[in-house]
């Protein structure tokens, strides 16, 4: 198989940035997204800070007809409209057109529906109004919102799926994206993740107590990836989406090429030897990255970046040390990691999407954005890699490979290699 | 309240559920819903709420049922009003 997989197209609905030029600025000067939510505190929540993108429903007008946008209440549909069709014109296409692209797809994936259109229905029903509900709540109720949406919006003709692995979805999904491009099955792929954090989604891993809780104060310090006070991980809301292609399809109508995905992996621990439902098995990550670089024929001293998963609980750690023995690089030799979280927070399913978009501009501008909240590192860490591997302020530098990996709940894993277009 | 009046009521209703809204300029009794206003058939159910809403009436299925023109739509309405009072 020849056939090579290039990234022409990326958009963006992030906490600390809403498209392309607000992110990479706020990711360039380590600006942070999140911020304290009142109405979390009237809730009893322990956690008060949430990552939550400045966008309004209203902000789709130009993208969507009035027609559709009349009765469209599902913000996690919302972000992933924007985020797709914005990639879709950053890859040098329009929106108005009434073909039917056969050779283009989507993966797009989420963890849950909205639930604020859920609730609209529970609320309905149990108040015996159902008749009241309209003819638009299902297609906002269903797992395949975004895609549905996002595939009518771009007239999509090829595979068309909405995935879900927990905090692994919008990784897989790229990766997804990539393997049916490199099977030649599809040319043409739109695909990304979006999210959705409104106070059921919070208050439930609220519960769970994997929430930092001690930084309500001071909400832009909330999220400290690798840190000593590290005390549990932020939830934002957001979706990330990319146009990927095949190279000749891509070289043929004169697209922008901005990186290349090399390969890549997705598996399961199993739950077995360490893993949970909650957490990793170590030997399912290590076989995922080693899979992801065999994949795409990378050497483990290539390795230039690594956008670690970093979530800012006790796993971090694991993640590190996975990465050390499995790459065999410690110390100074270690590469050097960021973790976009440290600004945003852990955007779940979105959180793949939205780091890999800015893995591709750290390529494409040839810099290293720093870890944020990271002035006292965890010294279990820095035990096994050098401190100068985890950057606090931006690196200028030329990025030729890098690595990013996600892992969610289900010990799921996704591992991916980028590299700069050559 | 005669047609006319409910008949510009009902233009603000059928508004949002239209992409190409100068049909609603010369709208008649005949003008089907769907082939003229070029509506999607899911939104009758919308329109239905909408209008309920708007003239505090109840349009039951099989009432909902005859409507299919701008006259069929005015005559229902008028009815569930008339029954309402």
């Amino acid at each position: 198989m020849s056939r090579r997989v290039v990234v022409t197209g990326l958009g963006v609905v992030s906490p600390n940035g809403v498209g392309i030029p607000a992110f990479l600025h706020a990711i360039q000067n380590g600006i942070s997204g999140l911020k304290f939510v009142p109405q979390y505190k009237e809730l009893n929540f322990n956690s008060q800070v949430c990552g939550v993108p400045p966008f309004e429903l209203e902000d789709l007008k130009g993208y969507l007809s009035d027609v559709a946008m009349y009765g469209l209440k599902a913000s996690t549909i919302g972000y992933a409209i924007k985020a797709a069709a914005d990639a879709w014109l950053d890859a040098g296409n329009t929106l108005e057109s009434n073909e039917i692209r056969w050779e283009t797809g989507c993966v797009f994936g989420n963890s849950v529906a909205d639930t604020e259109a859920m609730k609209r229905v529970i609320s309905y029903v149990d108040a015996k109004q159902a008749r009241k509900l309209g003819s638009r709540m299902v297609e906002q109720l269903m797992n395949s919102g975004a895609t549905a949406y996002i595939s009518g919006l771009l007239g999509l003709g090829n595979r068309v799926i909405t995935n879900s692995a927990a905090c692994a979805t919008g990784s897989q999904a790229v990766l997804m994206g990539y393997e049916y491009i490199k099977h030649g099955i599809a040319k043409r792929m739109v695909v990304g993740s979006n999210e959705y954090i409104d106070p059921y989604i919070f208050g439930a891993f609220d519960s769970m107590r994997v929430l930092a809780r001690k930084f309500n104060d001071e909400p832009e310090k909330a999220s400290r990836p690798m840190s000593a006070t590290a005390n549990g991980f932020i939830p934002g809301s957001g979706a990330g989406a990319l146009v990927i292609e095949d190279l000749e399809f891509a070289l043929a109508r004169n697209a922008t090429i901005y990186a290349e995905i090399l390969g890549g992996d997705t598996n399961s621990g199993g739950q077995r030897d360490g893993g949970t439902m909650t957490a990793p098995n170590p030997k399912g990550i290590a076989s995922c990255i080693t899979n992801a670089l065999h994949n795409s024929g990378v050497l483990p001293q290539e390795i230039d970046l690594i956008s670690g998963h970093l979530t800012a609980t006790a796993a971090d750690k694991m993640e590190i040390e996975s990465w050390a023995s499995t790459l065999n690089r410690r110390g100074d030799e270690f590469p050097l990691t960021n973790s976009l979280k440290s600004m945003i927070g852990h955007c779940l399913s979105a959180a793949g999407s939205i780091e890999i978009v800015a893995v591709i501009l750290q390529i494409m501008h040839k810099f290293v954005h720093p870890n944020i909240n990271l002035e006292d590192p965890n010294p279990d860490i820095t035990n096994i890699v050098s401190v100068n591997s985890l950057p606090t302020q931006r690196i200028n530098k030329e990025i030729n490979i890098a690595a990013k990996a996600n892992f969610g709940f289900g010990d799921v894993n996704t591992c991916l290699i980028f590299s700069k277009f050559k | 309240m005669d047609r006319q009046v409910i008949l510009d009521e009902l233009k603000k209703v059928l508004s949002p559920y239209m992409v190409n809204k100068e049909a609603l300029n010369s709208i008649t009794d005949e003008t089907d819903l769907i082939k003229d206003l070029k509506i999607n058939s899911a939104n009758l159910v919308d329109i239905i709420i909408d209008a309920e809403n708007k003239y505090d009436i109840e349009i039951d299925m099989d009432s909902a049922e005859k409507i299919h023109n701008v006259g069929s739509c005015i005559d229902v309405i008028l009815e569930k009003m008339k029954e309402k009072s």
